[in-house]
């Protein structure tokens, strides 16, 4: 697959993304570090706004797909049930992560090709 | 110099050279399978560093959005962060110039095992915190160029290996369902996000079901806001 990006375009997203990603982790430090507190709505936000970005993700995540034929649909619902029930039973990250990858890719590659 | 330390950190972090390994290699699989190599994952390994973040960007550049929506996505996926910040300003206190790198490596995993981890006796406990930081990293840059080259090399069929994206969601969202007293805001973003899917596309879904997320959730606070009986909640 080729980029649909060129290479300036790409380099000058990455360096977005990494600033983006040192600010939100550095804020705390500039802002704070001087014995001020947080406002409570900053604390408030963080604890409950995690839960909901995930679950907008896993949204965004499944955004493609499609319902008029079984392939648009059943290997992300299966693979995803995957997901929650191996890491409901194991516990474990990287079997609960790579069995459904693993799972989904035999799906949409064999199964539903 | 910094051998003692090293070998102190080292240990500490071996489950988390596992866990980076195995998610570096799957993030360098689906940077590869959408056209870029080796050398652009280490690049995105070095300077962005973030789990979920980057398996997010792969999405971005596939799809070669804005720069403004690059922005406002890499942000929401990373406001966790700002409150990681808050419990370390004493631990990271007097690191001089290494406080800056202590701050750009807090992935999820580093503030877990800063927060938790104690330096043995002996071992001056900024090295010990620096290393714990700097191995994370070089763990999920080596992974990152393992996933990427054997992608290149092997070549095999990738298609769907961009699912680790959604199972990596999907066992995050299923370890806060655990530990969060409250599923109100998890069964709010996932409804947003679908009645925005529904009313505005896949294209420009994510701005409209932030800001209804974070208003609910504003409106919502006198409810869900627990934090001065219950300091102890806070998520990992």
């Amino acid at each position: 697959m080729t980029p649909s990006l060129t290479p300036g375009q790409a380099l000058a997203s990455i360096a977005v993304m990494a600033l983006v990603t040192f600010l939100t982790r550095a804020l705390p430090f500039l802002l704070f570090d001087h014995g001020d507190h947080p406002p409570r709505i900053i604390l408030y936000l963080g604890q409950v706004l995690p839960p909901a970005v995930i679950a907008m993700l896993i949204v965004y995540c499944l955004k493609g797909v499609t319902f008029s034929t079984p392939a648009g649909w059943v290997p992300a619902l299966v693979a995803g049930l995957a997901a929650v029930v191996l890491h409901l039973w194991r516990h474990n990250d990287l079997i609960s992560i790579f069995g459904a990858t693993i799972l989904y890719m035999v799906l949409v590659q064999s199964v539903f090709a | 110099m910094n051998r003692k330390a090293i070998a102190a950190a080292f240990p500490v972090t071996i489950p988390v050279l596992m866990g980076y390994l195995a998610i570096g290699v799957a993030f360098g699989l689906m940077l590869q399978s959408i056209g870029y190599s080796a050398p652009w994952a280490v690049l995105m390994s070095l300077v962005i560093y973030a789990g979920s973040g980057q398996y997010l960007g792969v999405s971005l550049l596939a799809m070669g959005a804005p720069l403004t929506q690059v922005a406002l996505m890499t942000f929401i996926v990373n406001f966790r962060h700002l409150v990681y910040g808050l419990s370390l300003l004493e631990k990271f206190h007097g690191m001089g110039a290494r406080k800056f790198y202590m701050m750009f490596s807090l992935t999820d995993e580093t503030y877990a095992l800063l927060s938790s981890a104690r330096p043995p006796e002996g071992i001056p406990a900024r090295d010990f915190y620096f290393w714990v930081s700097l191995l994370n990293q070089s763990y999920w840059i080596a992974g990152s160029l393992l996933g990427a080259m054997a992608g290149q090399l092997l070549g095999f069929d990738t298609t769907g290996v961009d699912f680790a994206m959604t199972a990596l969601f999907i066992v995050i969202a299923v370890d806060q369902w655990h530990s969060y007293p409250r599923h109100l805001p998890a069964l709010l973003g996932a409804g947003a996000t679908l009645v925005c899917l529904l009313l505005f596309g896949a294209e420009n879904m994510l701005l409209p079901a932030l800001g209804v997320i974070v208003l609910v959730l504003t409106l919502a606070r006198p409810v869900l806001d627990m934090s001065p009986a219950k300091k102890g909640a806070e998520a990992p």
